[in-house]
């Protein structure tokens, strides 16, 4: 139930051409069933990448993903994906959106308009049905988007920076959101950023990605109990491990900025 | 001293009627807006035509080429003998009936941009969803698509001879290819994170051609057949003049050759209000059907 694997993962870009760049090497990672990981790293690490091969979006060079098992191929209804930008369809209302996944598998109407109008109210958004994407504000959307993800009953959600385009204090209300509806679901969460609080806030367990080339730098366990409070001695000591571990990565991937630049204009 | 704030006005805000207020308030400054964009064109016709009527009133030019408008607008009574359904579009010797001439150009203009709208839409989905397709006919496409409708009039009315089958054959050229090639390049920028997030929710590629990809171009493809519109208007047009011999273009054409002055003014007076018209329909199309376009787009 839930559990994904990453094996001996590396991922080139540009692939046999002069500007060929590693972008992860060799990752091993298991994710327990039931588990909140949460994988930070600095800009360029790949961390979205792997997030997308796990979803299924994007192939690994060499090396094997594995959901329950199965090696993972394409994208699949099993594995939920919520991105950064709200991506709800702006021509769908909210409930038609929130449905999306079960119009797909061809439920019928009524079925699924009761099953969205749940999960609508799981996330507070019950009176906004009929709305239309544009009516709502950037938090309202990606509730929306929790709400699509968890209409289709998946037990793994996957989650690239979702907040991240919010101001700080949606962004705050939204984490405690996240974890109301994960407690006690049972539901495995892969959650990528690159903000230390909110990884610690989050988290069960943190990987920390290197610079470019990606790799496992450290694996931490957030032995915590929730709630847990930002400004507590605990929660400094975490976060001071963590500067310390990402210090020297940053400063890394910043001197290789020139060149990953240069990459990214090569390519267009 | 520090300014006293009136406590009543903080503590009870009445949102409720406050909000009545704001709609009531938006709709009179829609009302007005629309009052004044009216008014506005009343003035500049009204200005227009006063020139040339003053123009023609002191005889400063040759009212037998340029009629002044209530000459050439007051021929409408003159259509009233000709109305008679039985008539069809066809010409009463030396004149037309207008309204007949109206619905002959508008059925061909529709037909034309119909047909046109569902095989460019077709071929665009073809040529991008079937790689070979594509490459066979996008470079021809693009080849011809400079090719002005107005140059494929003689084609036309060698292959299908004098009616209306020529004059949506022009219709239907016009907008074709240039359409085609919109809706290839409206499907290639189609955001790739609508793409994922259908695929992530188990879409086939059928489900994401039908789900995401027809309804995320169909806006696009609607302002570009709006700017088509116009070109394909001004071709049947043409057509119409040269050798279909009825609808709009030829009775301005075959007013010209009688010397109906009033008749070709008419006719012109006519072919802008229609072209407008249908314009201000599709604009209202737009902007009702595609409404989260417009609140997306800026």
């Amino acid at each position: 139930m839930g559990e994904i694997l990453v094996r001996d993962v590396s991922k080139v870009w540009g692939i046999d051409t002069p500007e060929e760049v590693l972008t992860l090497d060799r990752v091993n990672l298991t994710v327990r069933p039931g588990e909140f990981l949460v994988i930070i790293g600095p800009s360029g690490c790949g961390k979205s990448t792997l997030l997308n091969m796990m979803a299924g979006l994007d192939t690994p060079t060499s090396g094997l993903v594995l959901h329950n098992g199965q090696t993972v191929v394409g994208p699949s209804p099993e594995r939920s994906m919520i991105f950064q930008q709200p991506s709800l369809l702006p021509w769908q209302s909210l409930i038609d959106n929130v449905a999306f996944g079960l119009t797909l598998k061809g439920m019928g109407r009524r079925e699924r308009y009761q099953r969205a109008q749940e999960f609508l109210s799981q996330v507070g958004l019950q009176g906004f049905a009929r709305k239309y994407p544009h009516q709502l504000s950037g938090g309202m959307q990606q509730r929306a988007s929790i709400a699509r993800a968890l209409c289709l009953g998946t037990d793994i959600l996957l989650m690239d920076e979702p907040f991240a385009a919010l101001d700080v204090q949606t962004r705050f209300k939204m984490q405690e959101f996240l974890l109301d509806i994960w407690k006690g679901s049972g539901k495995t969460v892969v959650f990528v950023t690159h903000h230390i609080d909110e990884a610690i806030f989050l988290a069960d367990r943190v990987v920390i990605l290197t610079s470019r080339p990606g790799r496992i730098l450290d694996t931490v366990d957030i032995d915590m109990s929730r709630p847990r409070d930002v400004a507590s001695s605990s929660f400094d000591h975490h976060r001071s491990l963590f500067i310390d571990h990402l210090r020297s990565e940053v400063t890394k991937a910043f001197e290789q900025q020139e060149l990953v630049e240069m990459f990214d204009t090569s390519i267009k | 001293m520090k300014t006293q704030i009136p406590l009543a006005a903080i503590d009870q805000p009445d949102l409720h009627s406050q909000a009545k207020r704001r709609r009531k308030n938006s709709r009179v400054k829609t009302l007005k807006h629309y009052g004044e964009k009216l008014g506005w064109l009343v003035a500049s016709l009204t200005t227009f035509v006063l020139i040339w009527e003053s123009l023609a009133f002191f005889n400063l030019i040759d009212t037998a080429i340029l009629p002044p408008p209530h000459q050439f607008l007051g021929e409408v009574t003159n259509q009233e003998q000709f109305f008679d359904r039985q008539l069809g579009a066809t010409r009463v010797g030396g004149n037309f009936v207008a309204l007949t001439a109206i619905s002959a150009t508008l059925k061909r203009v529709f037909a034309g941009i119909f047909f046109g709208f569902i095989a460019a839409f077709s071929c665009g989905l073809f040529a991008s969803y079937f790689r070979l397709f594509g490459k066979l006919t996008l470079p021809t496409i693009t080849l011809l698509a400079p090719i002005s409708a107005t140059a494929w009039i003689p084609l036309a009315i060698l292959l299908f001879g004098v009616g209306d089958s020529p004059a949506i054959f022009i219709v239907f050229i016009g907008i074709f290819f240039s359409l085609t090639l919109a809706t290839v390049d409206c499907i290639k920028n189609v955001d790739q994170l609508y793409i994922n997030t259908g695929l992530v929710l188990g879409a086939s590629r059928w489900q994401i051609m039908r789900f995401i990809v027809v309804p995320a171009i169909i806006p696009s493809l609607f302002v570009v057949l709006r700017i088509n519109f116009f070109a394909a208007w001004a071709s049947v047009l043409a057509a119409e003049m040269v050798g279909v011999n009825t609808g709009l273009g030829a009775m301005v054409m075959v007013a010209r050759q009688m010397f109906n002055v009033k008749l070709m003014f008419l006719g012109m007076t006519l072919i802008g209000l229609v072209g407008y018209t249908i314009d201000v329909c599709f604009a209202q199309v737009q902007n009702r059907v595609l409404w989260w376009k417009a609140a997306t787009k800026i």
